[in-house]
């Protein structure tokens, strides 16, 4: 059984929605992990969950980088193991260098809580195994600093070795401007660094691994993830 | 480190360390080439004040930073780095400081 690891900072607030999607949905042993610690147990999985580190101060994600936890963050994928960081855990990968880019404000200037769809760019992953080319998830997203940007050069690289896993499209799988609800360039929603094991993506799949969530489109990301680690 | 951030707004303001005393006055706004959908809102609403002679609005982070150092170079080469570092994201911003020498 897979050991995953859900790393908790002050302001995070999908901890314990990861926990139960890993555990009771996917079925994955999971163990908390407080950010001040320097060493992290053996796991074959780390979490960055969602939510507002340090109240979101200077940056989004750009004070939970210094947290004492995150050198062993980085050991941990220098070993090749996997990161999946959510939302706010996908701003912490950008600002610790460990994924290319940035994140801008909503082009809207809101804060967006909604449903939406996702497109499967690259199913040949950790991440996205059991998912189809193409696939389309329904899947919320929830965010004021979503809108994914890097420089052309990095946008190059990422299409190039297909490093950009989800993109934002419409119901009927068209990715285009009005399908793209922040303003991502090239409507990015997820992307992975290059070694193929550190992936970070805006939309929730924690918060619709279940029917009676609404949507179990999700817990595909889950399972693709158990069976590439089992 | 987290916890150096908050030992250090314990501390007096005058910084560790020996020599002079310098104070950055630094200025953190987005590229020209990153579009600012903050400062374009700001410039509408500056418009339907009536201030039509207003062009662009880019908004930006300001922050006062005092730093012991042996002298200006020294001073003005921990703040770039600090800047790169933290204080800016040179992916999408970048920063200018202004820099003296505060007299005690």
């Amino acid at each position: 059984m897979i050991k995953a690891g859900v790393i908790v900072f002050p302001g995070s607030n999908c901890d314990k929605d990861c926990e139960y999607a890993l555990k009771e949905v996917a079925g994955a042993r999971v163990q908390f992990v407080w950010h001040k610690e320097t060493s992290l147990p053996k796991l074959d999985l780390v979490v960055l969950p969602g939510g507002f580190s340090y109240g979101d101060y200077l940056r989004t994600g750009a004070i939970a980088r210094f947290s004492p936890v995150f050198s062993a963050i980085k050991k941990h994928v220098s070993e090749k193991r996997g990161v999946i960081g959510i939302c706010n855990g996908f701003q912490m990968l950008l600002e610790a260098g460990l994924l290319p880019g940035a994140m801008l404000r909503n082009r809207s200037l809101q804060f967006i809580c909604k449903n939406i769809f996702i497109r499967t760019e690259n199913p040949k992953t950790m991440f996205t195994n059991h998912l189809k080319k193409n696939q389309l998830l329904n899947i919320p997203i929830a965010h004021g600093e979503g809108n994914y940007y890097c420089d052309p050069e990095t946008l190059k690289s990422l299409q190039g070795n297909n490093q950009i896993i989800f993109r934002y499209a419409s119901e009927s799988g068209q990715v285009n401007d009005a399908s793209n609800p922040n303003g991502s360039i090239d409507s990015i929603a997820g992307i992975m660094n290059e070694t193929g094991n550190v992936m970070g993506m805006m939309p929730h799949p924690e918060r619709a691994s279940e029917d009676i969530l609404g949507s179990h489109d999700g817990f595909g990301i889950w399972k693709s993830i158990l069976t590439s680690l089992n | 480190m987290a916890t150096a951030v908050m030992k250090k707004k314990k501390a007096d303001q005058s910084g560790k360390g020996s020599g002079k005393l310098f104070e950055a006055k630094v200025y953190v706004t987005l590229k020209k080439s990153v579009l600012d959908p903050q400062g374009k809102v700001i410039l509408h609403s500056l418009h339907s004040l009536n201030f039509k002679q207003v062009g662009a609005v880019r908004v930006g982070k300001y922050f006062e930073v005092r730093i012991q150092a042996k002298d200006l170079a020294e001073a003005k080469s921990h703040v770039a780095t600090m800047c790169d570092q933290l204080l800016a994201n040179t992916v999408i911003e970048q920063y200018t400081f202004d820099i003296g020498e505060v007299k005690k």
